[in-house]
């Protein structure tokens, strides 16, 4: 497995896109740093950017990598090699080098500079939300043979997750504002790999103070140790899902 | 070697294989034959997994195609149109299907990249070959791990007169060898040196396999090509010797 793997990351890195969003993290993370003072602001900062632009990065790289890797994933399927190996072979290439990008840019950055809880569940939540959509990103790609459609639904999963879920989150709010909703926030969350990993993060920071009511009724039930466990958990749940799916249409497929 | 058992596929509307049963055994050099779109392809990609098949069976070497990938390794594939990936190199994609099959100990068989000339250009990416040069490329993969079947899908298309002598030498000296051959090819004249049998396919349906002799003897032409055509347009000497094949084959099948 990993000796497929090693020749996928070859590729990725020799097309030197993945060595421009490396830097791009870095000067972002790196600047943010440097401009604010309070780093727990930076942080802040850094948080907005990294859940709208990681997820578009991750999903978006990852659907063209699969395109353009038909070939090479023709020439292993007429070799002893089963499906299985070679579809995880090539998501564990793109999520190495994605994860291996993002804790370069900006891991590094904040290691430096706020070595402390925030900064590791920051760390935390953009590795799991790399692998997350890179894994959304593969069972988009698979389902479609065609590449334009495969980049546009994945397009419209990245604007669903990032903006449209949030409008209707605020919606069931404002309209069922009469009932108790503290118990469904959980449940809401857990539906958004973005929101959750938003939340999750915020709790940690001293801002979520300012937050008023529903911060309090996020900290009773995020603040705890179960919380965190529930995090962690339904994250996995994400990036495992996906990519035990596309396994499996990726098994029935004419190639 | 190869048992075929009413194999059928659609793709959507169009029956691309209609029930074939046929039965190859080693030491055959067969010619797949038969009018653009009839299948040939849909068959060869069946009996390497490539293409699941909606019903029926596949036996390579009493081995169930398309369960586990194993079976391949004794297969070496020349598709019609090799495609690999735009960046490798194409010394790289050799040492890279060694180390990918290194765990059984083959014998290496470079006869064809010698001949074919190819470590001169081992320093090229693969995006830089004329079609020409990849096809010499897909012909040295398929023979270099010496496998017990070899299935070339129209294997001298597009190569010149002086590496096509060359693929038919190899072709040749390999069918002393007591291995299956299955060549698909427009190019009759090309077919008429090697092939020992004829498997004739249209619109999806078998229409019959024969040994050379015999269908040299119910055209009444020496000529492969010759004989083909009059098949393809139906006239015939006799009659009813596609009856008398389909009995034939039949009773093969029953063996």
């Amino acid at each position: 497995m990993l000796k497929l793997s090693r020749y996928v990351l070859y590729d990725i890195v020799r097309s030197k896109i993945i060595i421009a969003y490396t830097l791009f993290l870095f000067l972002v993370s790196f600047s943010l740093f440097q401009l604010e003072e309070n780093e727990s602001k930076a942080i802040l900062s850094l948080l907005n950017i990294i859940l709208i632009v990681l997820p578009l990065v991750s999903i978006v790289f990852s659907t063209i990598h699969y395109y353009n890797s038909y070939e090479f994933i023709e020439l292993m399927l007429s070799q002893p090699l089963s499906r299985k190996r070679i579809l995880l072979s090539e998501f564990f290439g793109v999520a190495m080098s994605l994860s291996g990008a993002f804790f370069v840019g900006v891991g590094i950055p904040v290691l430096i500079f706020s070595f402390n809880s925030v900064g590791l569940s920051l760390l935390f939540t953009g590795v799991m939300l790399t692998i997350i959509f890179a894994s959304l990103a593969f069972l988009a790609s698979v389902l479609s043979r065609d590449k334009a459609k495969g980049i546009g639904v994945t397009l419209l999963l990245w604007f669903y997750f990032t903006l449209i879920y949030d409008g209707l989150v605020l919606m069931i709010l404002f309209s069922f504002s009469d009932y108790p909703l503290e118990k469904i926030i959980p449940v809401l969350s857990a539906l958004n790999p973005v929101d959750l990993g938003r939340i999750f993060i915020m709790l940690k920071m001293d801002v979520s103070a300012l937050m008023g009511v529903t911060s309090a009724m996020y900290q009773d039930f995020f603040g705890s140790f179960i919380g965190v466990l529930f995090t962690v958990g339904v994250m996995a749940l994400w990036a495992i899902i996906p990519l035990r799916f596309a396994l499996l249409v990726f098994n029935k497929k004419d190639i | 070697m190869i048992q075929i058992e009413r194999i059928s596929k659609r793709f959507k509307k169009l029956q691309v294989l209609d029930n074939i049963n046929v039965l190859f055994e080693k030491g055959q050099v067969v010619s797949l034959i038969g009018p653009n779109g009839s299948g040939k392809t849909t068959l060869i990609k069946s009996i390497l997994g490539l293409v699941k098949p909606d019903s029926g069976t596949i036996l390579v070497n009493n081995i169930l195609a398309g369960k586990s990938p194993d079976y391949r390794s004794q297969i070496g594939y020349m598709p019609q149109i090799g495609r690999y990936p735009d960046n490798m190199k194409v010394g790289h994609l050799f040492s890279m299907l060694e180390n990918l099959r290194a765990e059984k100990k083959h014998s290496l068989d470079k006869d064809l990249i010698q001949s074919f000339k190819l470590e001169d250009i081992y320093q090229k990416p693969m995006r830089t070959l004329s079609g020409g040069t990849r096809q010499k490329v897909s012909a040295a993969v398929a023979f270099m791990f010496s496998p017990d079947i070899l299935i070339l899908d129209e294997p001298t298309a597009g190569l010149d007169p002086l590496s096509s002598e060359i693929l038919k030498e190899k072709i040749r000296k390999e069918k002393t060898k007591e291995k299956l051959i299955l060549i698909t090819s427009h190019i009759l004249s090309d077919l008429d040196e090697l092939t020992t049998h004829v498997t004739y396919l249209q619109e999806g349906k078998l229409l019959f396999m024969k040994d050379i002799a015999t269908l040299q003897e119910d055209t009444g032409e020496i000529k492969l090509g010759k004989a083909i055509a009059r098949v393809m347009r139906g006239e015939h000497t006799d009659g009813s010797w596609i009856d008398k094949i389909f009995n034939t084959s039949s009773n093969e099948e029953k063996r």
